[in-house]
């Protein structure tokens, strides 16, 4: 929710000069000194943010790519220049192909599902009826939680001892034989969309929410007047005027699950077979298992020009949309 | 009257089985937790004998959730602090390179996690901070920082400024007019900052996973996902289930309590747009 919205917001609020504080000072003498002052003092409140900015981002950037052009091994040793061969190890590495391609599947399932269920759900809560809050609270419960306690929690449910689904399955006579949650590439990847949805469908519900909740009631009036049915209206008026919501789901959607990490590393460990991996998967095995941070850091690097690109064409793609 | 409640029997139908769907995998593990599980200290009757494994597994239960509740508190602390000063000078004051850093701050947003972290594990190990939980609060804090500075630009906005100018013109400074006047009326936008920090800090993973090497500084996410691997492939999902539990609560509880706030900073501006 936090990325989209600053833009206009920086739009909106630039610099509405200080009119009105500055009438009141300037009926003091001395005000111009007192200006100078105020200006001192916004610098004395923006410091903080400045100095986090300065060391724990900016600072990082910088090293992250001086990083990406030297031989880093984890622990002390020869930290020399030696580009680009850490760029080449990235791409030459075989795990680097399956791990993109299995991130995109990945999020390309989630998001198709994820927004969908959470576009039903936004719409089953929208109206003030008997047990709608009730509704809404259940399920964006899972939301307080973290990722990675979810998956454990998953974990302990999808396990073939423990577990309580196989056997479910297995009443309702869906299945004939035990299933194996997290054993075949299929199955651990649908049972992590399965988790994935589980934990954002109430989150992503509450974006659309509020996008439901801006549409003003005449539009939906004047519809049925003219006799409009349920699904022209859904089709010609929710969808199109819910768009700057779906727009932003979509967004965070995509980023999030692009660079999803926690449910697989907790969840399938990137198993069976490496058959998981996705690549973040593969910046921390770089860094923390091949001790090789300067590979790691030219993988950090690769992704960050990706996910840079991705969003300028994102947004490209929705001022075109605007426009027509 | 009777067609109408027919006409919402399928809504119920459909909203209710969601329901349960999103309410069961909660309600399974903790009933799971002190349910008996071959393998666990719980094997047989019902109790607590997964929690008293959680209890004295490693450095103990008490001691994860004194580290995680302290970089849970620091990371609330610190957001709270530079966003409030960092909304209030946005909001309220012209200086120059506002734009810029305030589009700095944003840009943290596009910077995936896994970028950063890699430098930032080398420098952290620069400034003494490796392998601490205040170095940890720092990082998490700055993760904060796009969301948190935004709210509280928002919320320093939706104040009047007459309410600081009388202020200002009674002699208060702008520090005075801060504390006496403004804090009050942008409590409900801290309050949303400060449960967004505490979820996001109290639920953790890959932070501390690359930046807390001992074992005895782990907050407890990285502490029960250690747990159960533990002890040559022998998994105790029993204890694993106690821990989910342990971690759930504290967030189910304050998000329940808070969730009014909550919601309305949701609608009222972190969504704009």
């Amino acid at each position: 929710m936090q990325v989209k919205a600053p833009d206009r917001a920086a739009a909106e609020h630039r610099a509405p000069p200080e009119h009105a504080a500055r009438r009141a000072l300037t009926t003091t003498p001395g005000w111009r000194r007192a200006w100078r002052s105020r200006r001192l003092q916004g610098l004395g409140y923006a410091a903080p943010t400045a100095v986090f900015v300065a060391v724990f981002f900016l600072l990082p950037l910088l090293l992250v790519g001086q990083m990406s052009l030297s031989d880093w091994p984890l622990l002390a040793g020869d930290r020399g220049a030696n580009a680009p061969e850490n760029y080449t190890d990235v791409t030459g590495s075989p795990l680097f192909w399956p791990a993109v391609r299995f991130t995109l599947l990945y999020t390309v399932i989630v998001t198709v599902v994820l927004l969908g269920l959470a576009l039903l759900l936004a719409l089953l809560v929208q109206e003030s009826r008997p047990g709608a809050g009730f509704f809404r609270t259940v399920y964006f419960l899972p939301g307080a939680l973290g990722l990675a306690s979810a998956s454990l929690l998953f974990w302990g449910l999808y396990s073939p001892t423990t577990g309580p689904l196989g056997d479910i399955l297995e009443n309702l006579a869906l299945v004939d034989e035990p299933v194996s949650f997290l054993g075949t590439p299929t199955s651990a990847l649908l049972s992590t969309v399965f988790l994935v949805v589980w934990k954002f469908a109430g989150f992503y519900m509450l974006i659309l929410l509020v996008g439901l909740q801006r549409i003003p009631h005449e539009v939906y009036e004047a519809a049925r007047m003219d006799g409009a049915s349920r699904a022209q209206i859904f089709r010609s008026i929710t969808l199109p005027l819910l768009r700057p919501s779906l727009a932003l789901s979509l967004l965070l959607c995509v980023t999030g699950s692009l660079l999803a990490f926690d449910q697989f590393f907790v969840l399938t460990k990137g198993g069976p077979d490496n058959s998981t991996v996705t690549v973040v998967q593969l910046v921390y095995r770089e860094a923390f298992q091949r001790l090789d941070l300067g590979t790691a850091a030219a993988l950090s690097i690769i992704v960050l020009a990706a996910l840079l690109l991705l969003n300028v064409l994102q947004f490209r793609g929705l001022r075109r949309a605007d426009e027509s | 009257m009777l067609t109408r409640a027919l006409g919402r029997t399928p809504y119920y139908v459909v909203a209710g089985g969601l329901a349960v769907i999103f309410l069961f995998p909660l309600l399974w593990n903790a009933w799971a937790s002190v349910s008996p599980q071959p393998g666990t200290a719980q094997d047989s009757g019902h109790g607590l004998g997964n929690y008293r494994t959680l209890l004295e597994y490693d450095a103990g239960l008490l001691q994860y959730l004194l580290n995680s509740t302290v970089v849970s508190a620091l990371t609330v602390a610190l957001t709270l602090g530079v966003s409030l000063l960092g909304g209030y000078a946005f909001a309220r004051f012209e200086f120059p390179g506002k734009n810029l850093l305030f589009l700095l701050t944003l840009a943290i947003l596009m910077v995936p996690y896994a970028t950063l972290l890699i430098p930032l594990y080398v420098l952290l190990g620069r400034l003494q901070l490796q392998n601490s939980l205040l170095g940890l609060s720092l990082v998490l804090a700055m993760f904060q920082l796009p969301f948190a500075t935004f709210m509280m630009r928002i919320s320093f906005e939706a104040v009047p400024r007459e309410l600081e100018e009388s202020a200002l013109v009674d002699g208060c400074g702008t520090a005075g007019a801060l504390r006496r006047v403004l804090l009050p009326a942008v409590r409900p936008g801290l309050i949303t900052v400060g449960l967004f920090a505490f979820l996001a800090a109290w639920n953790d993973f890959i932070t501390p996973l690359i930046l807390i090497a001992d074992s005895e500084k782990a907050p407890l996410p990285l502490a029960v996902a250690n747990l159960r691997q533990q002890s040559m492939g022998a998994v105790d999902y029993g204890a694993t289930e106690a821990g989910v539990v342990v971690l759930a609560v504290p967030c189910l509880l304050l998000f329940l309590l808070l969730q009014r706030h909550y919601v309305r900073g949701f609608m009222s501006g972190a969504l704009k747009g």
